[in-house]
């Protein structure tokens, strides 16, 4: 089990109040994602929740218990590390074993719970080998397995593919998603990037200033964003936002497209422009281009890989007037 | 920049300063072992000539050579379990955030900068005096009676003297040590059910080790040679006679040269020893 609720839970460093009293409720074994841009107090969020910070108010239950001032290490979490926090000088084997040994549990069974973490991560052919010797994954997975054999009630992970090369983090995000389909237990994420939330999440939560803009399913934050903000940090490529006149026309202060609902056309539309850059990522080609009305502004489309545009080419652009989305001056989406 | 010419350029500039550090290492170790060799009493009728090994087999077998070893011994280890235990328990408390940091390091550092002979007067006319020190004040306070320190517990006192100068290089080096220990290991063995005492013992003594090698090795080359502390205060009585301080006493007080040149030598080859063996556990600790 492991159902996790803060109910005003609220943060202070000194007279700075990084997260202001904030409710959220994690249901079993739901997978998590904390997502903002850096410095949005995800990460001081999820250690409010593991213990290593302290709340400066509000409560915070595990499973339905007061779990407030209880010690992390009893509150049957397991942390994964943005730096790993592997123990340099131990083997893996040992490394694994640390969080048993310090429980007490006998060596049999901390024998078959090294033996099985092993295995599920393919980490056997190296269990007496240490940290140093390992690579980048390697260690990212000998942490995940010093968390799995403590057997939590949550994983709480704190940007563990940070330090992988894009590679590889594409596959430990594919590992870390199988593994919660496993184990079928709570997962709480914290990332700064969206992809990783989008893929990975049943539940996405966007702060902002410690504030949390909208929780829902990434579909949900993707089709209907509460606001400006979110709706500018979920997707890739970002939301074309526009203002004045082109917003006034449908009753709102913001209007914002996302680069795959623009029709582009060589000959008619709603916006004429000229292509600036243009990426090519073989299945799909990213255009940005400054409209003639305001040629220092860049609207992003996304078409397909087959179309050709050069630099300095002009085209017409037509928004689908069905995904438009619509902000008043507050950034709050118009129904 | 590393092209031919610039570095044989460079080794041109460095010549000057190699020559130089190279003739003041070698100049007083060829007279140490020129000497040794030979019967050399300054006072007592000057150079009499080579006598091959005899200096050497003199000096061992003196009765004051064994002693002199065990004073050694005694003295480098009990600053080394003082310093290296008292200086892991101050890095720990200096590392904590705390007001006024910056000034209490530099307080900590500062008996590092007092010289030897300066710490050890101060020490026995100011701490260690049987009527007018600090000690027999806080004895007489209690209603003890005074301790003499320097002859009623010599070696411990000059333990003490010394220990007080290289606290500060313990605490210094192993404080670097703990600042660059990741705090999310501590973070990661707290989650993991680690108390103090096991983050201690599992994740910070392990960290330091290297840092302990070092603090060994370099403390014991300087703690063996040891002599400006002994000199003021009991001037190689009550058995505080060390190894240094027999080969002072034979050259300068027996005026024997070579006796105490042979004595050099043995010093040199125990330091030496000491060195390599060190050095080892050390180049064994970067492997890891």
């Amino acid at each position: 089990m492991g159902r996790i609720t803060l109910d005003k839970v609220r943060k202070a460093f000194g007279d700075v109040e990084v997260i202001p009293p904030l409710d959220l409720t994690i249901d079993d074994g739901e997978f998590v994602v904390f997502v903002g841009p850096s410095g949005c107090g995800k990460s001081t969020l999820l250690r409010l929740i593991a213990g290593l910070e302290d709340v400066s108010g509000g409560q915070i239950r595990i499973d339905g218990n007061d779990a407030t001032m209880v010690p992390p290490a009893k509150r049957g979490l397991a942390m994964v590390f943005q730096s790993y926090a592997l123990y340099p000088h131990m083997s893996v084997r040992k490394n694994i074993a640390f969080p048993m040994r310090m429980a007490g549990i006998d060596q049999a069974e901390q024998d078959r719970r090294i033996e099985s973490a092993a295995k599920a991560l393919n980490l056997t052919d190296y269990l007496d080998r240490r940290p140093g010797q390992l690579s980048g994954g390697q260690r990212q997975r000998v942490a995940i397995g010093r968390a799995i054999v403590r057997e939590p009630a949550a994983f709480l992970f704190d940007e563990p593919l940070s330090n992988l090369d894009a590679a590889l983090r594409h596959g430990m995000r594919l590992e870390i998603s199988e593994l919660h389909k496993r184990l079928d237990t709570t997962m709480i994420y914290v990332t700064h990037d969206q992809v990783e939330a989008m893929t990975m999440a049943d539940k996405i939560v966007v702060l902002q200033a410690g504030v949390i803009e909208q929780v829902g399913s990434p579909l949900e934050l993707y089709r209907k964003p509460r606001n400006a903000f979110v709706a500018g940090f979920i997707g890739s490529p970002t939301m074309n936002m526009l203002t004045g006149e082109d917003a006034a026309k449908r009753g709102a202060d913001t209007i914002g497209i996302r680069p795959e609902h623009v029709t582009i056309s060589t000959t008619d539309g709603t916006w004429k422009g000229t292509v600036g850059v243009a990426e090519h990522l073989g299945s799909d080609t990213f255009l940005h281009i400054h409209p003639d009305s305001d040629p220092s502004k860049t609207m992003t489309v996304r078409v397909d890989g087959e179309f050709t545009a050069h630099h300095g080419d002009t085209v017409w652009l037509t928004p689908q007037e069905e995904h438009i989305h619509k902000f008043d001056a507050q950034g709050l989406r118009i129904k | 920049m590393a092209t031919q010419h610039s570095r044989s350029a460079a080794r041109i500039m460095m010549a000057p300063a190699v020559f130089l550090l190279l003739v003041w290492m070698l100049v007083p170790l060829c007279m140490t072992l020129w000497f040794s060799v030979r019967d050399f009493r300054p006072l007592r009728g000057g150079d009499l000539g080579f006598v091959g090994l005899e200096n050497f087999g003199r000096f061992v077998s003196s009765s004051a050579f064994w002693p002199a070893v065990a004073t050694t011994l005694v003295i480098v280890g009990g600053v080394l379990l003082i310093s290296i235990v008292l200086g892991v328990m101050l890095a720990i408390l200096l590392d904590q955030p705390m007001w006024g940091q910056g000034v209490v390091r530099i307080l900590v550092i500062a008996p590092f900068f007092v010289m030897p002979t300066v710490s050890a007067l101060v020490w026995k006319n100011m701490f260690m005096d049987p009527v007018n020190g600090v000690f027999s004040y806080i004895w007489q306070f209690f209603g003890a009676d005074p301790v003499v320190w320097l002859s009623e517990m010599p070696v411990f006192s000059i333990i003490m003297i010394v220990s007080w100068q290289w606290l500060p290089f313990a605490t210094l080096i192993l404080l670097t040590a703990i600042q660059s220990l990741d705090s999310e290991q501590l973070e990661a063995a707290e989650m993991d059910g680690a108390g103090p005492l096991s983050r201690f013992g599992f994740i910070t003594l392990p960290h330091l080790s290297r840092a302990i090698t070092i603090v060994i090795l370099i403390q014991t080359i300087f703690l063996l040679a040891v002599f400006a502390e002994i000199f003021v205060t009991t001037g190689g009585a009550f058995g505080t006679r060390t190894l240094t301080y027999l080969i002072y006493q034979r050259v300068l007080e027996s005026q024997n040269v070579g006796l105490g040149s042979a004595g050099g030598v043995y010093a040199i080859i125990l330091a030496n020893i000491v060195a390599i063996f060190l050095m080892r556990i050390v180049g064994k600790n970067l492997d890891k």
